[in-house]
């Protein structure tokens, strides 16, 4: 059993208890601890079930890299599933669930699939579940569903505020132990900005803890010395808590700060870095050696032993085995032996070993065996006993051996993902069975540059001499690349030189394990992937390393394979007879560590989600009880009933407002595009499909927008403002899109004009006064003379009103006399409250979008996006009028000459009119002939001007159609009639707009 | 071939699994096949499948400069629809829809088509336009699609967010046999079919010239030898540019990354694919219980199959935004593919100014679906060397006809 020591940890603060809860069960920790630590301290030592088979887990680890320990921490608003309990700290009244059982941990209905699970081998779902066909939509995969997946889902809104913090440095370090602690002190002083972030709470990585006991003391004063430097200078900044998580290219770079001292849930932050340089010192993760059995609780990876045991005072047991094949593994059952923990013996996998620990250890009475590994572990929940065997052989037992604790040793991997996240190479090291940076072949920046340096053991480098020997050197280097001048680091070596500790690569043992001992070899853990499905995977012709993967699953899992990479690269290249480097391995993808998806949304969630563009006028709205309709990003008063009136009764008093007197309508989310520049007419005529550089100032001009295959991009009037300046208008939605297509011509194409762009939609409000009585009622204005001859149709003016600057447009979307007043935004509210008020007299009402949008349905007028789809050509439209016949070149121009667009079956614009004036047809519904759908509808609205029902429509050959009757199919039951007619169903000769 | 069943799951589970062969033979080239395949996703080997299946052929070479599946293919969020708005794309997505209803009987291999059912969601009065318009062709060309109301929606997707506020959710487009599919089951089952008719699957083998005979195509210059051919399709999604550069001619196709991510998987939380366009982003869950994310393309051209991540932080947060239970989720993985997207986002089946060679790609974002009619439709071209009636809207002369199949009026995202 698992228990606390009585003193020791220097993570924990034995002073302060906190409370939690397990699985209901009330328990105690001390602060300080991790979930982890603290479950082992109250013996709990198994925690968890595998994904596949549910099996009984334990605690295999004690930081990130951990496969078992998942659990659903939390509750309500706050409830967070699949979290590794090692990397939680402990919290009064915490709530922590393990998961993936049912009903309990201890007895769930699932383990079933353990004694199924000769027939689980790797890929059976692909070999059956297929009959009946319709089993596997009703039975096979919902059972499927609910057996995998691990913690539970959420079900309450996340009520965490989330950040995203941008950082600019010279210099990123990742990773805070002694490999980066040396190069930021190397690094200081030479003018950098430099920023080292540490995962962890503290900086110092693993080197105190790894040290010598009788040499501790002195390397901790070395340390605090270190951290007095690193504090002391301005020029380095310490992230902990902080995860460096993905590296993407030119140097940018995510990291995720998860601080977790508040008492409630965690704070969390995402940092977006910018780092010219950038320093992986992420250290190396211990792997397991697979052997059969090895996934029984009980089983941990001999330095996480250690760990709980220096940081938290935690014993994994006191009757411990250590199997290994490396050297590093002994410091484990040392300390241990020192607390007088009995170490029945190791099973050490080499032939021998010559390094000065090896007698250290046996000087301490530990019994060595070398060539031996395990062959077999008794118990069922918990490890009880070991049954020693050869490595080499089927794995027979020679000898069991009681105990209840199980430390295993594979070796170092360096840690090298976040190398491979933007093209860094790795190469394969045979000595040390792993796989390194490759120096040459390094992530590159912006100009193809390195920049990217690994140090410490995640570079190969393991002992702390070595690294306090290299990482001055290479940074110095490193300044040197840069072309930093400054002096050179040098650091006397406090380290005393060890004699190498050697590893030797063996994965999976004993080598010759039979068939039967293979499914009980597990190398993914949280997968349930074992030694034999991989080589089924390989029997089956899954070779490659990547179909392995995807065959067997193995390395998919929340821990991302982290322990299990190596090993199963390697026993897939047993499996092949092939070289580990011809092997390769799979891509490290980010983020290295999950990242919450809320925390990926950041601050612009919730209230801040696309936020709501309003227009100066947007409170009269809201006071005048209009009803919203989101236009891109804005919103716009669709309509403002009032009353207890029917939008229908709303709808048909705005319309005829406009029709019989006077209507306001709030436009300002209009988009309004400056062009401006001596070639700005020479641009316009590109862009637009007719003449712009001809229009004289002061006048507007219509204007349509194709894009290079000929189809209506956008639309809106032109007014030029003087001999060189242009002001745009585009459709609400539309005002972005085009402001991004004019300069990406600009930029791409049109390089050599002279013509600046400039999108003042904002700048400008606009407010539309359409209506017989719209003349009548400006000119109550005194200052200004709105008569025919003084302000035609399509021509504005500049002026004032009252003492409020305006620019009038004489232009109509109505197809009544009609006038658009621009004015600075600031003012627009102040305009539109005086229009208003002299507006009484003349019976004005205000109108909203949709009113807007059945009055000039009814003059045929479009409105691109519903008369248009991107498919739509101005022929289509009857608008051949607007084409220049005359310009050599326009976005679009060459299209129109291509067959199809010539077409005689193209689709054209007509007006459809219901044989029963009162049906109005519905949205988007398909004209029909001979079964065949020729057609459908655009728009389409009951008209309160002419009392009946009006639509638009795209018809095949709609033209040549005009006065017959097609069918409208409206469901499959149903059909309406309709005749073809021209699509202008209001003032045809556009005498009301002219006068 | 030995045929999976339960059965022989159950002997093979008591003697070691020892008796599974292997899925697909491994071969080296010979000097020369009636047909050569180039590409080894889904739609090079469901060519050479239906090319076996429906006409005999089976002198044929599938060649794959990586491994089998690892395009796009394996690499795509899964999403299988036929709720088009053209009637050349019903019809090749509705035929490999109805193909999918059937495949893993077919294939003897359990794709997991899943017709769990798509729901595409309108969240402006425009796209509520645009969707009812689908809707219409849709059931007039025989497409089982019906809107559904916001309160149907949320009785569908529980956890889904329809008040908004931003967006709400005022209807959506529901195709209930539409779903998704295990993507390396698919490239899988095919290969393995495509063996035991006797075409040679040859991996590790990429194309690197084209030899030509009076503009009539002789053999192709690979990596493991030259190979000669009566015909060739290439069929090689964002590479087809660099294939049709050696062969001597240009497509219209920019090649773009496409990202997706999976969170860590949970217990079922949302049995049904969603996509969200106005928002831009979709969603649907795996069976191993990971939450399938994907958005849209990257702006630039770039074959390195890494995205930005401005792209991924748009998606989820639309998407937490119209699923607020899955914030405190946990991105997993991403990932990228190169997408080849044509002018008009439609596919190019056609032949080329090659003589005897074909080609097939311009899937985009969206040509996992299309897997099975699309190698239906290639597999009659090349039979026939013109193109049927499924394929012939999608000839590569459309561009210059100016006769494109645009579906960006039905749906921003076409996955
Ligand atoms: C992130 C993402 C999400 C997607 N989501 C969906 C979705 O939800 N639904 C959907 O329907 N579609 C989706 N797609 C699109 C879909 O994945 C593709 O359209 C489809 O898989 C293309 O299949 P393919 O066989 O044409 O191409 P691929 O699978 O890419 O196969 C082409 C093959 O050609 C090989 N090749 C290239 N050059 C050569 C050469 N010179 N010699 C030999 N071989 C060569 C390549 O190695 C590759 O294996 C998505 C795509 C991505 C990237």
């Amino acid at each position: 059993m698992s228990s606390r020591l009585p003193q020791e940890g220097s993570r924990i603060n034995r002073e302060k208890t906190v409370d939690f809860r397990f699985n209901g069960k009330n328990l105690k920790g001390f602060y300080g601890d991790t979930v982890a630590s603290a479950l082992l301290a109250n013996n709990e030592m198994f925690v968890a079930r595998s994904f596949k088979y549910h099996r009984p887990r334990g605690l295999f680890s004690a930081g990130e890299e951990e496969p078992n320990a998942l659990m659903g921490i939390g509750e309500g608003p706050s409830f967070e599933p699949n979290i590794r309990a090692t990397e939680v700290k402990l919290r009064q009244n915490m709530n922590v669930a393990s998961q993936n059982h049912w009903p309990s941990l201890r007895f769930d209905f699932l383990s079933i699939n353990n004694v199924f699970s000769r027939f689980f081998a790797a890929g059976f779902y692909y070999k059956t579940f297929m009959w009946p066909r319709a089993a596997w939509k009703y039975l096979f995969e919902p059972m499927i569903r609910r057996a995998s997946g691990l913690g539970n889902a959420p079900s309450e809104y996340d009520e965490e505020y989330y950040e995203h913090i941008y950082h600019h440095t010279d210099v990123l370090i990742i990773g805070g132990g002694l490999a980066g602690i040396t190069a930021a002190k190397a690094l200081r002083d030479r003018g950098l900005s430099i920023m080292l972030c540490e995962k962890d709470c503290v900086i110092g990585g693993r080197y105190l803890e790894d040290s010598k006991i009788e040499e501790r003391d002195r390397y901790k004063k070395f340390h605090e010395k270190s951290i007095g430097i690193l504090k002391k200078s301005k020029d380095i900044s310490v992230k902990l808590n902080t995860t460096v998580t993905g590296i993407f290219d030119h140097g940018f770079v995510l990291a995720y700060e998860e601080n977790q001292h508040s008492n409630k849930a965690s704070k969390k932050a995402l940092w977006k870095i910018r780092a010219k340089t950038m320093i992986l010192c992420t250290g190396a993760i211990e792997r397991p050696i697979v052997f059969p059995d090895n996934d029984l609780p009980g089983i941990m990876l001999a330095a996480s032993v250690r760990d709980y045991m220096q940081k938290y005072g935690v014993l994994l047991g006191d009757r411990l085995v250590l199997t290994t094949n490396n050297d590093y593994a002994y410091k484990t059952v040392i300390e241990l032996k020192h607390r007088g923990i009995d170490i029945p013996v190791v099973l050490d996998a080499r032939d021998s070993s010559d390094n000065p620990i090896i007698k250290e250890a046996e000087g301490l009475g530990i019994r060595i065996l070398f060539g031996k590994c395990i062959g077999r572990v008794e118990g069922k929940r918990k490890a009880s006993a070991i049954g020693i065997c050869s490595v080499n052989g089927e794995g027979t037992i020679e000898e069991l051996i009681p105990c209840n604790a199980i430390a295993v040793s594979g070796g170092w991997t360096p840690n090298v993902n976040l190398w491979s996240h933007c093209g860094g190479k790795l190469l394969w090291d045979g000595e040390c069975g792993f796989y390194k940076p490759d120096p040459e072949n390094t992530p590159t920046g912006r100009e193809g540059e390195t920049n990217m340096l690994a140090l410490g053991a995640c570079a190969g480098v393991f002992s702390n001499y070595d690294i306090q020997d290299h990482v001055p050197r290479k940074i110095n280097q490193l300044a040197s690349r840069l072309k930093i001048k400054s002096k050179r680091y040098i650091e006397t070596n406090v380290f005393s030189k060890e004699s190498e500790k050697k590893t030797k690569p063996v994965f999976a043992l004993p080598h010759g394990a039979s068939k039967d001992k293979q499914k009980r070899m597990y190398i993914d853990f949280q997968n349930d992937v074992k030694v034999s499905d991989l080589q089924l995977a390989v029997q089956e012709g899954f070779e490659n390393v990547e179909h392995a993967k995807r065959y067997t699953t193995l390395g998919m899992a929340t821990d991302q394979g982290k322990t299990s990479n190596i090993n199963g690269i390697h026993v897939l290249s047993q499996s092949l007879g092939k070289p580990v480097d011809k092997i390769g391995h799979t891509t490290f993808r980010p983020p290295y560590k999950p990242i919450p998806l809320g925390l990926i949304a950041g601050q612009y969630a919730k209230k801040l989600f696309k936020p709501v563009r309003k227009t100066p006028i947007d409170k009269w709205n809201l006071l005048n009880n209009a009803i919203w309709e989101p236009v891109a990003d804005w919103r716009r008063a669709y309509a403002y009933p009032k009353g207890n009136e029917g939008l229908e009764e709303t709808l048909s008093r705005e319309v005829l407002s406009v029709r019989k007197n006077v209507g306001l309508l709030d436009s300002s989310t209009l988009g309004k595009i400056l062009v401006k520049g001596p070639d700005a007419g020479r641009f316009l005529d590109l862009i637009y499909t007719n003449m712009i550089s001809t229009l004289k100032a002061g006048k507007c001009r219509y204007g349509l927008m194709c894009n290079e295959a000929g189809f209506v991009f956008d639309d809106g009037v032109v007014a030029r403002l003087n001999d060189q300046s242009f002001l745009c208008h585009t459709t609400s939605g539309g005002a972005d899109r085009v402001y991004a297509w004019l300069e990406e011509w600009l930029q791409t194409e049109w390089h050599h004009l002279k013509v600046f762009i400039v999108n003042l939609t904002e700048q400008y409000s606009q407010i539309a006064v359409a209506g017989p009585k719209s003349r009548e009622l400006l000119q109550t204005f005194k200052s200004i003379d709105l008569s025919a001859e003084k302000l035609p149709f399509m021509n504005f003016i500049e002026t004032n009103i009252d003492d409020i600057w305006v620019r009038i447009y004489r232009i109509s979307f109505s197809g009544e006399l009609s006038y658009e007043l621009a004015v600075n935004s600031n003012q627009a509210e102040e305009l539109w409250n005086k229009l208003n008020k002299v507006g009484k007299k003349y019976k004005l009402q205000p109108y909203g979008t949709e009113a807007l949008h059945i009055l000039r349905a009814e003059k045929g007028f479009i409105v691109v996006g519903d008369e248009t789809d991107g498919t739509v050509t101005p022929h289509d439209l009857g608008m051949e009028w607007i084409v220049s016949k005359k310009k050599k070149d326009f976005i679009g121009k060459k299209a129109f000459s291509l067959p199809h667009l010539n077409s005689s079956i193209r689709k054209q614009l007509v007006g459809i009119l219901t044989l029963d004036t009162n049906k109005v047809l519905p949205d988007g519904c398909h004209a029909v002939e001979d079964g065949k759908a020729i057609g459908h509808v655009t728009s389409t609205y009951f008209s309160p001007t002419l009392k009946r029902s009006i639509a638009l429509g795209l018809i095949e050959n709609g033209r040549s159609r005009k006065g017959s009757t097609l069918e409208f199919e409206i469901s499959s039951k149903e059909s309406i009639f309709a005749k073809i007619v021209d699509p202008n169903f209001y003032d045809p000769e556009g005498a009301k707009q002219d006068g | 071939m030995k045929r999976y069943s339960l059965s022989s799951i159950f002997t093979e589970a008591f003697r070691d699994n020892l008796g599974w062969e292997k899925a697909w033979t491994k071969r080296q080239p010979k000097k020369e096949y009636q047909i050569i395949i180039v590409g080894g996703g889904g739609h090079g080997l469901a060519t050479a499948y239906y090319l076996a299946k429906n006409f005999n052929m089976t002198d044929i070479a599938v060649i794959e400069k990586g491994w089998i599946g690892g395009g796009n293919t394996g690499r795509n969020t899964t999403i299988i629809r036929s709720n088009y708005l053209q009637e050349s794309s019903i019809g090749i997505y509705e035929k490999s829809r109805f193909l999918y209803e059937t495949l893993s009987q077919d294939l003897n291999y359990n794709i997991m088509f899943s017709p769990r059912g798509v729901l595409m969601l309108c969240q402006t009065e425009h796209e509520l336009r645009a969707m009812k318009r689908t809707s219409h062709a849709n059931r007039i060309n025989g497409v089982d699609t019906k809107m559904v109301a916001p309160e149907e929606v949320k009785e569908i997707v529980p956890i889904i967010n329809i008040n908004g506020p931003r967006f709400p959710v005022l209807g959506a487009l529901w195709q209930p046999r539409g779903g998704t599919a295990r993507h390396d089951a698919v490239a899988w089952g095919y290969a393995r079919k495509c063996s035991d008719f006797g075409i040679d699957i040859i991996e590790q083998c990429e194309v690197i010239g084209v030899k030509k005979k009076r503009e009539k195509i002789v053999a192709l210059e690979t990596t493991k030898g030259n190979i000669k051919a009566k015909k060739v399709c290439f069929v090689a999604a964002g590479h087809s540019s660099v294939l049709a550069d050696l062969a001597g001619f240009r497509l219209p196709i920019e090649s773009v990354a496409l990202q997706a991510l999976v969170s860590e998987p949970i217990k079922p939380m949302i049995d049904c694919v969603v996509m969200a366009n106005t928002v831009h982003g979709y969603l649907s869950q795996s069976d191993k219980g990971e939450l399938v994310i994907g958005g849209g393309a990257d702006g630039y051209n770039n074959y390195s199959q890494r995205g930005s991540f401005h792209h991924i932080e748009e998606t989820v947060r639309a998407l937490v935004e119209t699923f607020p239970v899955i914030s405190r989720l946990r991105q997993l993985r991403q990932w990228g593919g190169i997408v080849d997207m044509t002018g008009d986002r439609s596919p190019i089946i056609s032949k080329t100014p090659v003589d005897g060679l074909y080609i097939n790609c311009g899937w985009g974002t969206g040509g996992f679906k299309a897997i099975p009619g699309s190698g239906w439709a290639t597999a009659e071209m090349i039979y026939n060397e013109r193109p049927g009636k499924l394929a012939s809207p999608f000839s590569i002369d459309r561009f210059s006809e100016g006769r494109l199949i645009d579906e960006s009026a039905a749906a921003a995202v076409a996955h």
